[in-house]
Order: C-alpha cells, then structure tokens, then sequence
C-alpha cells in the first residue's frame, strides 16, 4: 500500500508521526521554533483519534517530570523543546537515564548561549552527546536532515527508547523545524493497551498485584557500591548502544580525498559543496551522521586510510569537530569550519573552507 | 497462659498492614512520618486499592517512602512530584495517583508544580507533611519555618524582614478551583491520627469520584532539627506550630 505523502513542516510533521507510532502522551511547553508541534497536536485532537494525551504544561521542567511519570508507567511518552527550554529540562533527563525509563525528546536548536536567538543553530552538540545534565549517562542522539526524517526518526526513537530503556534525544534545528518538504507518512499504528503493556514491561509501575513485588522506578542508591555497581549496568549498556546502533550515510566517498563530516541542516548544506567541489575537479565526499552518539567512530577511523583530509562543518564554533579529531586520532588533517549564531554555511562558504584550510592549508 | 495460647488470630487487636513493608523506618524516633505513612497504607488497604494505586515519593526525609510503601512508586526529582503524578494520573485515569511531600519539596523547590497541579484539578491526592524546617539536609530553613524559629540557616531566629514570611500552601492551594478537599491535620495524639486517617481516607474517596485534587497537609515535627526531645517537640508543635497553621478542614467538597 502507497504511504500518504503529505507538504508539511519539519515540526508537524513529526507531531503526526508521533501519533501514528502509537505514542501514548506529549508533554509540552511552548517555545519558538518548534510551537508547532504543540500547535499541530492540539488541532489533531488526538485523545479522539488514538487516546493520546497532550497536555501543555507549566514549564519544560513540569514537562519533562510528566515524562518520567508516565514513562515510569510504561507509556510511549515524548516532549519537545528548542535549546533554552531543553537546559530547563536537563535536570529530569539526568533523573530520566538514571531510572532507565524510555522516552523520546525532540530539540529544535536555536542560536545561544542564553535567551539568544530564533534563528537554527547546532550549538547543543555537546549538550546533547556529552551529558547535559548532571551524572555519567547517555543519550542515543539521531539527527535529521530533512522532514522527512523528523517523521521517520521519532519512530525509530521509540523503538530504540524501549529496546535500550533509555532516553533517546532528536537533535534537529531551526531550519529543520521550520521548513516545509514532501514527507511519506507511515501508516497508524495501534496503542499498547494497559493489559499489553503490564506484560510487556514488568518493570513499569502500573499497580503492584497482590504477591508479587512492587516496582518502584529511582535514581537513588544510597550506598556508593550500589550505585558504582548502577553504574557499571549503565556504561555497559552504552557500549551496547555503540557496538550496535551507530548509524550515517555516506554521499560520493567512494573515491573521495577529502570528505566533510556533517549532520542536520549542514549536512544538507555539504552535499550541495560535495557537487560544486566535484563540478571544480575536487574529489568531495559527504560522511552524513545520523546517529552522534553513538557516533561512528571506526568509519571515521577507516576513512583516514582513504582520503587526504576532514572538514567538520557545524553550526557551532567547534563542538563535533573534538569528537572526529578523537576518531581520526592525527592521522590525517581534521578541521572545523562553522557559522553559528543563527546563521546557515553557504555551499560555496564551505567549499572555501575545504580549499583554504584543508586542500591549501 | 502460655505465649502461644494468647498469640491466635481471634485475640488480634492490631496488626501492621500489609501495604507497609517489613523494612526498618529510616526516621529518627519520634517522627511522625512513620505514622502518616501508615494511615496512608491503611486507608488504601482499607478500600481495597493498593493495586491500583502509584505513588510518588519526594526528596527530603521521605526520600525513601518506596523502601516502606508496600505498593508501586515512582520516586520523583526535588519539588517535581505533582508534575511525575500528573504525567501517571493523565495516562491512567483509572488508577490512583498520590504524592506525598515535604515542606522543602512543595512549599519551596516545587511550588509551581504543586500550584499547578493543582490550578488543573489534577486528579490526584496530595499528603503534604509539614514540619517547617529541612529534616533531611540537617535542619536549614524550610518555606514554613515560622517566624523567629531557629534553624541552622537562620541560626538566630527567622527574621522575615531578611527571609521573608512562611508559606502557607494549603490555604494557597484552597483558593484554587482544582481542588475539592483541601485539610490540615496532624498525628500526634491517637485523636488527631484518627482525623487525619479520616482526611487522607475522604482524599482518595474524592478521587474515586474525580473530584479533582485533593491536598491534606500533615502538621508534624522534627526533634532532631527542633533540637528537642520527641516530647518537647510535640509540646512546642501545639504552641507555636497550630496557632499558626490551624487544624482542620480548610475546603469541603459543596
């Protein structure tokens, strides 16, 4: 059966594939630039068109704690928010990856630090990848590059969110969010019932049945050994994550002598320099990350055998540009070009910086 | 007569119930958490929903409410439990959904939670023990720590021109239109712990009917932080802490 293709914004239509994965509950709170998924959820009613919950909640820091609430549950529960509204709930998605409850949290980055702008950005990175906020833990981080992917991607985060039982964060961007483009939609698919999920996730907290122990979902562990030992499970199950769900795609790096490594709306950005380099006899390539963390480390590494030299290119003064030095390790020359602040790389931009500070450099 | 002839079912008068584990309470002895914690479970057992009931544990004293509560619990970040239990109640609407807090967790850190909550008639219990001071931390001011009473924050009295006044949420909470049942007790005395069970028994009655939230705020004490005997404490909590927050029912259902 064909899938319904639909014109619509990167943030509504990720509202859409949301209720059409089965999510049970959106907690939210507006922020520009991604209101719209609040906006387009609440115009969707869809408490009558699946039984999801949407509530708009007092606070990022209200909506995130609902989060964990109903992800304690056992519920495909997700929230959203752009970059000051996600440090607001940096506190529950530390308290969230410490209780290992799974849950889907949207970032539309815009430009910071502070209040800063509305613009897209992808100054979260380290934010996103390193902790955020407080404790050792991570979160499985996918990066869309086109609306297509914002209604693609919250599906797989749902299903990696309860394979791992871990948070898993979309790290899309302004432009992302905003902009409007062709986008297939799956088809609906049913809600847990409460009786599936009771079986399915013995751990969730949806009433203690006579004889059986009670679940209680917790960050806590008072005793130093215990929580050495918590968190020894939870390193472990982050190389699990790394040894299995790294995820990128690569664009005319077959021949390549120089690639960029780029995710999100640079990415979009680099494949247009890719062409122009080519067009100019320059042998580009595209290393297109999907997943950063875990992030492709080894296909970096396997990369310095083949091409001359890395161009990172970010929204950011140099934030992921740390991570593919780590990979390529001083092998070959690895270096960052970014426009940030709200403001978007040009492909001709970007291609000068690969001939200035990689091929010239 | 033997042990053994005196220890049969028929001769039982009182016993624990069973919604309370077997572990050791972790409060300092003469506490009233143990007892709030109790009537809590009681009242569950009593209407027969321990099974269908989450709770929601805070940070504080009480931080380990699930080590003692014999049902499922969700233990929530410092003042976020009104919000962890809107996010359970909105998903189950069926089940039962209660917090229980401190005064640290609601009345200072979580006040837009519990304002909130509230505000939207969350259909929820909300049990609030009150002893106005940080049990936990090592006896710091709390929100409803009274005016000119000694903590280790205000080492010489709390002088609300520099600190600001005391709290009082439930009064706060009562004005709001999402709350039906809005008391104040304590569990001192047999008397007031047998009021008390009847207040947090009408709360979970109230949200059996969905009736919207319901907030029962227990006025407790906190020798070790009071630097007092348990006796002492009891004492001082009748002359200082009741005048200023009065027993009784504050909203009744119409």
């Amino acid at each position: 059966m064909a899938r319904e293709l639909k014109l619509m914004k990167g943030n509504e239509a990720i509202a859409e594939a949301a209720i059409r994965a089965g999510a049970d509950a959106y907690f939210g709170y507006p922020i520009t630039p991604q209101s719209e998924v609040i906006e387009y959820l609440m115009a969707e009613k869809p408490h009558e068109r699946t039984g999801k919950v949407v509530l708009q909640a007092e606070s990022e820091v209200a909506a995130i704690n609902m989060v964990y609430g109903a992800a304690g549950a056992g519920k495909r529960v997700w929230t959203s928010s752009s970059s000051p509204g996600i440090s607001l709930k940096q506190e529950g998605i530390s308290y969230i990856a410490g209780a290992e409850l799974p849950c889907v949290i949207l970032n539309v980055v815009r430009g910071g630090p502070g209040l800063g702008t509305i613009q897209p950005s992808q100054a979260d990175y380290f934010q996103s990848v390193k902790g955020g906020g407080h404790g050792d833990y991570r979160l499985i981080v996918l990066a869309p590059s086109s609306v297509q992917e914002m209604a693609d991607y919250v599906v797989d985060a749902f299903d990696l969110a309860f394979k791992y039982r871990n948070p898993v964060l979309i790290l899309s961007d302004g432009v992302i969010g905003q902009m409007m483009e062709k986008v297939y939609l799956i088809e609906q698919r049913p809600r847990l019932t409460d009786e599936e999920i009771k079986q399915r996730y013995a751990w969730a907290t949806t009433g203690k049945k006579d004889g059986t122990e009670r679940r209680v979902i917790t960050s806590l562990a008072l005793k130093a050994d215990e929580m050495e030992a918590h968190n020894i499970h939870l390193q472990k199950k982050y190389a699990e994550i790394e040894a299995n769900e790294v995820r990128f795609e690569e664009f005319q790096c077959d021949d390549a002598e120089y690639v960029f490594v780029a995710y999100g709306s640079s990415a979009r950005v680099c494949q247009k320099a890719v062409q122009l380099a080519r067009n100019k006899g320059i042998k580009a390539g595209l290393l297109r990350l999907i997943t950063l963390f875990p992030f492709p480390k080894a296909e970096i590494g396997r990369l310095t055998g083949q091409v001359k030299g890395m161009l990172a290119v970010e929204m950011s003064s140099g934030q992921m540009i740390e991570d593919v030095k780590l990979a390529v390790n001083g092998r070959i020359k690895a270096e960052h070009f970014g426009r940030f602040g709200g403001n978007i790389p040009t492909p001709d931009e970007v291609l000068y910086a690969l001939e200035t500070q990689i091929i010239g450099g | 007569m033997l042990a053994k002839d005196i220890i049969k079912p028929e001769n039982l008068v009182y016993q624990k119930t069973k919604l309370m584990t077997d572990n050791v309470l972790s409060y300092c002895p003469g506490c009233g958490h143990g007892t709030a914690h109790r009537i809590t479970m009681e009242v569950l057992e009593e209407m027969g929903i321990g099974d269908e009931t989450i709770g929601v544990a805070p940070v504080g004293c009480s931080v380990l409410a699930y080590e003692f509560m014999n049902i499922d619990m969700q233990q929530a970040a410092h003042g976020r439990a009104p919000a962890v239990a809107t996010g359970i109640k909105r998903c189950y609407p069926e089940k039962f959904v209660f917090t229980y807090q401190g005064d640290g967790d609601l009345a200072a850190i979580g006040t837009a939670e519990t304002i909130h909550a509230c505000n939207r008639g969350e259909n929820i219990t909300i049990i609030f023990v009150n002893n106005g001071i940080y049990g936990m931390t090592g006896g710091q001011m709390a929100p409803t720590t009274l005016p000119g009473m000694r903590s280790s924050t205000s080492p010489y009295g709390r002088d609300v021109n520099l600190m600001g006044n005391p709290l009082k949420m439930t009064e706060l909470v009562a004005q709001l239109p999402g709350t039906s049942f809005v008391s104040r007790q304590a569990v001192h005395t047999p008397k007031h712990v047998r009021k008390a069970k009847k207040a947090i028994r009408q709360a979970f009655e109230l949200q059996k009917q969905k009736k919207g939230t319901t907030f029962v705020e227990i006025v407790s004490n906190c020798n070790s932080g009071w630097k007092m005997t348990p006796v002492q404490a009891n004492q001082w909590m009748e002359e200082n802490m009741f005048p200023f927050y009065p027993l009784g029912d504050i909203k009744v259902p119409e």
